[in-house]
This record gives C-alpha cells, structure tokens and sequence, in this order.
C-alpha cells in the first residue's frame, strides 16, 4: 500500500490499517495542506485511489478505503 | 537523488557553485533553502550575509513514471516488463505480463486510475509538460480502434437520418479521440455534453 505516497510532497503521510466485520479500512492521513490534493478535483485523485487499491487487493477482500480528519 | 549543499553570500553565489559541482543547469534542479541569515536594516554594511543551500538533480519524469509504476506492479504481485517510447508531447508506458485484465480493469477503470495517478505524481514539481500514457497489453491501442470504427459507423448512420445520436459516456482521451476522427468528416460536426466523468459526445449532422 505504499502507493499512497507518490501523490504528496510531505513526508507526512502515515497509511492505518484495520480490520473491522471482515472488511479492511486503510486510513491515510496526511498534511493540512496535502488533503484538497488527495481528494482532489469532485474526488476524483481519491476515487482513484481507491480504484487501484481495491485493484491491488484480492478480489474477495472488501476493502474501504477513507481519509483521516 | 544526487545533491550538493553549498554556502555562499548570495543565493545567486551559491547556485553557481553547486550547478558547476552538479555539471546541470538551473532547469534540471530543486533548490532548498536551508539557512540564512541576512543582513538587515542600516547597518548592513556591517554583516555578512549568509546562504545556505541544497541543490538536488530533478528526476526526469519518463525515469520517475517509470519507477513508480514498477513499485505498483510490484505491489498488485504482477509481474511484467515496461516498455518506453516517446513522441512528441506524450511518454508512452507499455505493460506486457501476466495478470494484465487485473491492471486494466472494467472498461480501463483501473488503467486509467494508474495513468491518472502517475501524471498527477510527476507534474508535482516538474515543469515538463509531456503526459504520461500507459497501456497495457495494448488494450489503449485496440480501443481506439474500436473507437474509430463506432465513431465512423454512427456518423454514417447520423448523416443518414438526419438525426443527431449521443454516444455513451467518455472519459476525455477517448472523447479527444472521437473528436480527431470525425473532424474531418464531412455532414456532421461533434461537441460534448454533460459533465465528467458523464459527459457524452453528441454527433449531430451539418446545419
């Protein structure tokens, strides 16, 4: 899941993951200043995000993918 | 990344030096500042400024893209060789391996995910305005061909009836692509509508 850091500047971006009813979260967390460009433009950097993760996984993994405050 | 860090007076000073050191000019690199202390107010005269830099050698973004994109290989467990080719104001990265239905996913969503990605993450701080496209087992080559053929076949029928058709929605290299062809085709003009990821080209017939 080190994908995430090739969108940031910072080095600040820490990755969490966590199991919860057989699903993975993955919590990103990153700079202030970082979050408008992760999500981007109507979401569309973080749906994409999402869409190569959910990719990376194994298909029968539910996985959600969200953006820590 | 190679870098120098250098102290002079003047910034100006300091990035001499280190570009002579790194043998590159100032286009090719990432200056930081990393300490200074400048002299101010009247008694200027009587300090000695300072500067304090570190100038790194940018990566170039087909050496960037490329890196990136074999981590995430590597990551989705695929194993593929990436092949580069460019032409003018675009980077081509082919992928061939195994596993490529699971790098392009439905309808590209996945390929165009990864593309979209890559071009975000080496434009960041790189004034080098060339995108990236990549493709995978040459699915992007097959789709424009596809594309061409449905795009021929509705203008025909378009200038047939005498009616204007909408086609399905397009993410924007698909809809340029749509576009070129039929541009030059005589009884019938393009335009786009709606808005993305929905917007759908319409081809309506000439006047």
């Amino acid at each position: 899941m080190l994908v995430k850091s090739i969108v940031d500047h910072e080095d600040e971006v820490q990755v969490r993951e966590e199991e919860s009813d057989g699903a993975l979260l993955v919590e990103i967390s990153v700079h202030e200043d970082d979050i408008g460009r992760i999500i981007g433009k109507r979401g569309r950097v973080i749906k994409a995000i999402r869409t190569l993760v959910w990719a990376t996984a194994p298909p029968e993994q539910r996985v959600l993918v969200e953006l820590a405050e | 990344m190679k870098s120098v860090e250098v102290v002079a007076k003047t910034r100006e000073e300091a990035l001499e030096i280190a570009l002579k050191e790194l043998n590159v000019d100032e286009s090719q690199v990432k200056v930081e500042v990393l300490e200074e202390s400048a002299s101010k107010g009247l008694l200027s005269f009587l300090n000695v400024s300072k500067i304090k830099l570190r100038v790194s050698i940018k990566e170039d973004i087909t050496e960037k893209a490329t890196r990136l994109l074999r981590e995430i290989l590597v990551n989705m467990g695929i194993s593929a060789q990436v092949e580069v080719f460019k032409r003018p104001g675009y980077i081509n990265l082919n992928v061939n391996g195994d596993n490529m239905g699971r790098l392009i996913g439905r309808h590209g969503k996945t390929l165009n995910a990864l593309q979209y990605l890559i071009n975000i993450a080496v434009h960041k701080d790189n004034k080098d305005t060339d995108r990236i496209i990549i493709d995978a087992a040459g699915y992007r080559r097959r789709r424009e061909e596809n594309l061409e053929r449905l795009a021929l076949s509705i203008a025909d029928r378009v200038k047939r009836k005498g009616r204007k058709e909408i086609l399905y929605p397009m993410p924007p290299q698909e809809r340029r692509i749509v576009h070129l062809i039929l541009q030059d085709y005589n009884g019938v003009i393009t335009y786009s509508e709606g808005e993305d990821p929905r917007r759908r080209i319409v081809i309506s017939p000439e006047k």
